[in-house]
């Protein structure tokens, strides 16, 4: 039996993510809900799997111009800054307002004692 | 300046949420917000890709193909269609095309721009299958590559480098090792590597006196 997951759960109460026996596939949950969001977001027709491949490949086009070393490690946070990117032109979620709740999340984050679960003030 | 550092990165490790994971949550309580994700689907998502997929469902894949020389055929000229005959279906509505080893022919796939992956049959790719090294040099010196991954390609066999696509995904059909005569399709699955399947190994048997 599987128990689904309250939507307020923190990224930590999912299972323990990685490996599979030849190697790690997700170094952190949230690699995983980087990936989980982009695949939900594609079948529901937001954007076609091409344009997401075309976005990813800027970002990391973008990366390696910059001189950043590739070897794989940053590789998801090129995905997730490809992800922002796209639903920003998709005009789904304007930039200033993911920046607005990346720092509300941050200090509902710093706000929250150790081991308590961390939620946004109900507005 | 190096205290200073030092600081920073205590902070951010006791920080329960912070850099790229902090970014994803806000993202995604945004996304959620607004109705375009479900977090079950998420959840469940993120379930399939990593228990329920994964090199489990290529390695059936190739099993079948070693036992039933009906479905090798169908698995090399359409393999979109006989990887559905075991309903596996690529979300991204991507074709595969099957790659089949000889004893004169090694097939390796890569991906060249970003890094395209049949996610339906293999899960989800390695991390050095993503990295620009392997990229790159699979394609200029295919036969270094797969050395250093401890594969030594005699000189008489082609490596044939395979550049995947969005639209178009490879899996590697190896070669049945000897010495798995008359084993079933569960014990040959079970010996069929996610590696193997990209083409970067070989499918070895297991000493049988050690099982």
């Amino acid at each position: 039996m599987s128990t689904s997951i309250a939507p307020e759960a923190d990224l930590r109460a999912l299972p323990a993510l990685p490996r599979d026996e030849a190697g790690p596939v997700f170094k952190a949950p949230w690699e995983a809900q980087a990936f989980a969001m982009t695949v939900s977001l594609n079948a529901r027709g937001v954007f076609t799997w091409r344009e997401w491949a075309d976005a990813l490949a800027a970002e990391l086009a973008a990366a390696a111009s910059r001189g950043e070393p590739d070897d794989g490690s940053h590789y998801y946070e090129h995905w997730l800054a490809a992800l922002e990117k796209l639903v920003a032109r998709k005009k789904l979620i304007p930039g200033q307002e993911l920046e607005r709740r990346v720092d509300e999340w941050d200090a509902a984050a710093r706000a929250t004692p150790h081991g308590k679960p961390i939620e946004l003030p109900r507005r | 300046m190096s205290d200073h550092h030092d600081d920073e990165h205590a902070r951010e490790h006791d920080r329960p949420l912070s850099g790229p994971a902090l970014r994803a949550k806000a993202l995604e309580s945004l996304l959620v917000e607004k109705g375009l994700v479900d977090p079950k689907a998420l959840d469940e998502l993120i379930d399939t890709y990593e228990t329920k997929v994964g090199p489990r469902n290529g390695a059936r894949i190739v099993a079948r193909a070693w036992v039933d020389p009906a479905y090798r055929k169908r698995l090399l000229e359409d393999a979109s269609a006989a990887i559905a005959e075991f309903g596996f279906i690529g979300r991204q509505g991507e074709d595969m095309v099957v790659l089949e080893n000889t004893p004169k022919v090694r097939n390796v796939v890569v991906c060249t721009l970003c890094s395209c992956y049949p996610w339906p049959v293999l899960g989800l790719p390695p991390v050095w299958y993503k990295s620009a090294p392997y990229r790159a040099r699979a394609v200029i010196d295919p036969r270094g590559v797969l050395k250093e991954l401890g594969e030594d390609v005699p000189d008489g066999v082609e490596v044939r480098v395979w550049d995947s696509t969005a639209e178009l995904r490879y899996l590697v059909l190896p070669e049945r090792p000897a010495g798995t005569e008359g084993w079933s399709e569960d014990e040959l699955a079970a010996i069929v590597t996610r590696d193997a399947m990209i083409g970067v190994a070989q499918v070895r048997a297991p000493d049988r006196s050690k099982r």
